[in-house]
């Protein structure tokens, strides 16, 4: 029998394995409906219907159909309380809230320079674009001042929120997992102290090895 | 034990304070000058470590980012004040969500842009980057334009109620249609005009503009 739970968009893309963890986590059952970009997939009429933005992913099951991963992972905790992890999007007003700021930080100082730095230093070069230089430069003393607050926090909590892993590890995986196993600049992680030992807890996770897993069962469109 | 803001001149503490506002709240405002540097001092980065503003404190308990900070007081005083911020029922809540996130990841960063470029560069005589604005300005109205066709249908950006993800857009485009002198960006888009008319002219925004 079909799952009603649908995830749209290739499994290389970093905010579908967003929400492909988070449904893992839960242990929500799903089906990954891939889209082929290189061909405009994401652009057409039939798409831009459920994500209007020509973005990935898109997400549907009986109830609603939603697009933006930290959005859709906020659902399926709410939609789900009593599934897979039920700690992860916290269990008490004051651990969400702590989960929420991460969160936040992470879409707002973690997620824009390495991006950039993913995009520049694993994407163009197998796209064929020419990476900028400065770019990489910038990007990589931005993230380096956000990694310097990541690394005082993680002296003081096991994980971002609190001692429990959370949504707000959970939302970094996608781009960590590209910058230290893509791109020779992996120690802007692994070098600091506080920071390499919650990476190597993180992605040692039985959800991030599968995705992990099925990332390497794509074949290149 | 009243909340505490950190920086009210400025858009995003503005985010919150709009909300606390909306949810009758009671609040005191603390005084972040950015341009003395005050947001990197050891004691304000003790509180928010990333040195940005806003930051609150409610007894005790610190919280920083404007749009957790939102989500956090929508949710414990969800039986106060305006009432469906965060949506009636678990799929309203998602579709706030969702807009949320488009505000915070599509809207945000080249309005962002364009704001450090024409306010803070350009306004100060300091050399701004045109190539930068004229990008970010093309980039918002592809933006503008998603919205035009979602406001054609659906009254406010989650549904029929003014939810956190209507109320997350009121600062920065505050900064467009006003010191930006771009409000043609909004005025050129019927939908999107509407729905700007009917949001900052809540009494909860215009008493932000009138306090701050």
């Amino acid at each position: 029998m079909a799952t009603p739970v649908k995830v749209y968009g290739p499994p290389l893309s970093t905010a579908v394995c967003r929400v492909v963890a988070c449904l893992l986590e839960k242990d929500v059952e799903f089906q990954l409906i891939s889209l082929n970009m290189a061909k405009g997939d994401h652009k057409k009429p039939d798409f831009l219907k459920i994500q209007p933005f020509g973005q990935v992913p898109a997400f549907q099951d009986e109830k609603i159909s939603l697009f933006e991963s930290r959005a859709i992972c906020r659902y399926v905790c709410e939609n789900y309380p009593e599934k897979g992890n039920k700690g992860l999007f916290g269990t008490n007003p004051l651990a969400k809230a702590s989960i929420d700021q991460w969160l936040e930080a992470e879409g707002q100082s973690f997620n824009p320079p390495s991006s950039a730095l993913v995009f520049q230093l694993a994407l163009a070069p197998r796209m064929n674009i020419k990476q900028d230089e400065g770019v990489i430069k910038q990007n990589e003393e931005k993230l380096a001042k956000v990694l310097d607050v990541y690394e005082k926090r993680l002296g003081e909590s096991r994980f971002l929120a609190g001692d429990e892993f959370s949504l707000a590890d959970l939302s970094h995986l996608p781009n960590a997992h590209y910058l230290v196993n893509a791109t020779d600049r992996g120690e802007i992680l692994t070098s600091r102290d506080n920071v390499g030992r919650w990476w190597g807890e993180i992605s040692n996770r039985d959800s991030w090895k599968k995705v992990v897993d099925m990332q390497k069962q794509q074949h290149s469109p | 034990m009243v909340v505490k803001v950190y920086g009210p001149a400025y858009a995003s503490p503005k985010r919150v304070i709009v909300c606390l506002i909306e949810k009758q709240i009671e609040f005191e405002t603390v005084p972040v000058d950015l341009v003395k540097g005050e947001n990197k001092n050891p004691e304000y980065l003790k509180l928010q470590p990333f040195g940005s503003l806003p930051v609150i404190q409610d007894g005790d308990f610190t919280l920083y980012e404007s749009r957790a900070i939102i989500r956090y007081y929508a949710e414990k005083y969800k039986s106060q004040g305006t009432t469906d911020l965060l949506g009636r029922t678990i799929e309203e809540r998602g579709l706030v969500e969702q807009w949320l996130e488009v505000e915070a990841h599509n809207f945000h960063p080249p309005i962002y842009q364009m704001t450090t470029q024409i306010l803070f560069f350009a306004k100060r005589g300091l050399p701004a980057d045109e190539n930068l604005i004229k990008e970010s300005e093309e980039k918002l109205g592809k933006v503008l334009d998603v919205y035009e066709e979602r406001l054609s249908k659906s009254k406010y950006l989650a549904g029929d109620f003014f939810s956190l993800a209507d109320l997350s857009h009121l600062p920065f485009t505050q900064y467009l249609v006003g010191p930006m002198e771009k409000e043609y960006m909004i005025r050129d888009r019927k939908h999107v005009s509407a729905w700007w008319d009917d949001i900052s002219n809540r009494p909860s925004w215009k008493k932000v503009l009138e306090l701050y």
